[in-house]
């Protein structure tokens, strides 16, 4: 979570500063998500992601230094520049990109769901998605599939409260997005996204329940993003209140997860400002490797359209 | 059988595509295909007659009515180190997975930088003259081959449409083959062996040397039956079938319109934005100093396709248009005229 949190923030000061072109979608506010779903995943587990997607693939294991890379169009970064924010993958983690396209990601994951099942082995594959992507016909489509083939899939609803500028329960007339999931027989739960080790342990139901070849689980984490939409403003916004936002904060993940953790014992105060100053060094390093990283040589745009065929 | 018997046995080209399938699928166990109806059913046209009986739930799997979800469902599966086979039953049904085709598909690889590989070959069934009227008839390749990344095949025999599928399948690319509805049961010579038409090299189908005609699926046939009657006046016509879509032979195109100095591109599609243009356009660029006429094109016109066969008819080109615009390319008066 604090990986994710730091890196972000990271990335909003590099995007404020004009160092980093396109456009920017912040997952500060939901970090419980991508790290409780992605500590009780295996290596071999898939992941597809969202617009949204730097949560999931810190939470999955990447490179925080080629991630910075990519975010600001080094030729170092994961995509050697031409992916960028909204495609950002390691496929050698089993992240299967972040995904431009609202509801794109979801139909791939049953797609990585379906070699799994195809393999005989027992991975399972995760779609994360928000709110807004489930109105969306392919996702519709997707988790119908899955549901009827009974694939190793966990579907992971981001419940953000906003499909970018416009409130969830202005385009959508239920209350909870898991009601859905009852139209597709599966399995549907709710948890507070706000809480790492709910979703952690949802996950882990959800994920057992998979392997076991029981089919897939929906899961909804009700959750907030602390900025806009797109880019780093959290206050001043047209479609929410600044008071929803302070409401919110006041649930923050990473807080009451240090709360809980050395309230109990587990690990102390000292220990945590240790792990602190061990992330800022990992993220300060990523940002001195991204600025210091060249612009992609133009020798490479055509390259990597096809596959060569030999 | 001696090689000559096996040379000239004959099959369909629904026959051609099934062969190729079993033996692609005995062959590599990856390999699986996914669609509407491809199950027990075996397709609605028989492409995936049996594959069901021999290979099972898992290698030949019946999916809801959904394309978004039956592409990406390939995709996913690409990338998770099969070779998935995909149907999509009628052309027209690539519009609804547009997204998962043009915006997935196509761009994994260059937005990963180079790290996806994906083996995806998608199947479909194009081209009019069924009356299956304006959803069910068109010839959309123009909108595929506008997106770097796919690759585009539209066999024209059923020698050519196992080669090409078996090198589809085979590819590493997201690919698709776009089989015609009326060519499905005709005949010609097919090897009993799997074997390979590389991808984006073209064929000489007939050769002549007063107009080049450059023409793919369906529309091969039509031109011969064009050609054989025009032969009758004196012309002689190179016909040249691309064969793959995208990536164009521009090379054998170009050799032929130097050597003919006319050319006339014929497709099913609508003309306006058609492939007719951007060869039109290829070949002013690589051999303007040659031509002695303009580029034409005999391509159907700008509407969507009609159902009944008294508008049909008039829609989709035949022999006898081609034939028309070649005389007219050539300058020459049409017979009794």
């Amino acid at each position: 979570m604090l990986r994710i949190r730091l890196f972000e923030e990271a990335a909003g000061k590099l995007f404020e500063g004009n160092k980093m072109p396109g456009f920017l979608h912040l997952y500060v506010g939901q970090e419980a998500v991508a790290s409780g779903v992605c500590v009780a995943m295996r290596d071999d587990d898939q992941v597809s992601s969202t617009h949204r997607g730097h949560g999931h693939l810190v939470a999955k294991g990447g490179d925080l230094s080629k991630m910075m890379a990519e975010l600001m169009g080094k030729a170092d970064g994961y995509c050697n520049g031409k992916g960028g924010s909204m495609h950002i993958c390691d496929l050698d983690l089993n992240m299967l990109g972040a995904n431009g396209i609202v509801g794109g990601g979801t139909p791939i994951a049953v797609g990585a769901g379906f070699a799994n099942k195809y393999k005989g082995n027992d991975t399972v594959s995760v779609a994360f998605f928000g709110d807004g992507s489930t109105n969306i016909g392919a996702f519709h489509e997707a988790i119908n599939m899955a549901a009827a083939l009974k694939l190793p899939v966990l579907f992971i609803c981001e419940n953000n409260e906003y499909g970018e500028y416009t409130p969830r329960h202005k385009v959508m007339a239920i209350n909870d997005v898991v009601d859905r999931a009852a139209g597709y027989g599966i399995p549907g739960v709710i948890v507070d996204g706000m809480d790492a080790i709910a979703v952690h342990e949802a996950a882990l139901e959800g994920l057992a329940r998979a392997r076991a070849g029981d089919g897939p689980t929906f899961i909804e984490c009700k959750t907030y993003r602390y900025y806009n939409h797109h880019g780093v403003q959290t206050l001043g916004m047209k479609y929410r209140t600044d008071e929803e936002v302070e409401e919110w904060k006041k649930k923050d993940c990473i807080e009451a997860f240090e709360k809980r953790v050395t309230e109990a014992g587990i690990i102390s105060a000292e220990e945590l400002a240790a792990v602190r100053a061990e992330v800022e060094a990992e993220v300060a390093a990523a940002v001195e490797f991204g600025e210091n990283s060249p612009m992609p040589d133009p020798s490479t745009l055509l390259t990597d359209v096809y596959t060569e065929m030999v | 059988m001696t090689a000559t018997e096996a040379a000239v046995r004959e099959l369909t080209y629904t026959g051609a595509f099934n062969e190729a399938m079993f033996q692609l699928m005995r062959e590599d166990e990856d390999i699986f295909v996914a669609g509407e109806d491809v199950g027990k059913q075996g397709g609605v046209f028989g492409s995936f007659s049996g594959l069901h009986a021999e290979f099972g739930d898992m290698r030949a799997v019946d999916t809801p009515i959904a394309e978004q979800a039956i592409v990406g469902l390939g995709i996913g599966a690409a990338v998770a180190g099969l070779r998935p086979v995909v149907d999509l039953m009628f052309m027209d049904f690539i519009m609804v997975a547009m997204d998962q085709i043009a915006n997935q598909a196509a761009k994994l690889k260059y937005m990963f930088g180079g790290k996806a590989e994906l083996p995806l070959t998608i199947t479909t069934n194009g081209g009019a003259g069924l009356s299956a009227a304006a959803q069910h008839s068109q010839s959309l390749e123009a909108m595929l081959c506008h997106v770097p990344g796919l690759k585009v095949v539209m066999p024209s025999s059923p020698y050519d449409l196992k080669g090409l599928l078996v090198s589809c399948v085979r590819e590493n690319n997201p690919t698709i083959l776009v089989k015609n509805k009326l060519m499905f049961g005709v005949s010609g010579p097919v090897p009993e062996e799997l074997y390979e038409i590389p991808l984006g090299v073209g064929n000489v189908v007939r050769e002549g040397d007063d107009v080049t005609i450059v023409a793919y699926s369906r529309m091969v046939s039509e031109s011969m039956k064009a050609a054989d009657k025009l032969a009758e006046e004196g012309i002689n016509c190179e016909i040249v079938d691309p064969r793959t879509v995208q990536p164009l032979d521009t090379d054998i195109i170009v050799t032929s319109a130097k050597k003919t100095n006319r050319v006339v591109v014929v497709h099913e599609a609508v003309r306006f934005g058609g492939l007719g243009a951007e060869i039109a356009a290829q070949v002013q660029e690589e051999a303007f100093d040659y031509l002695d006429a303009p580029v034409a094109r005999v391509a159907a016109p700008f509407s969507p396709i009609p159902f009944s066969p008294g508008l049909e008819g008039h829609y989709v080109p035949n022999a006898k248009r081609i034939a028309d615009g070649i005389r007219e390319t050539l300058g020459r008066p049409a017979p009794g005229a």
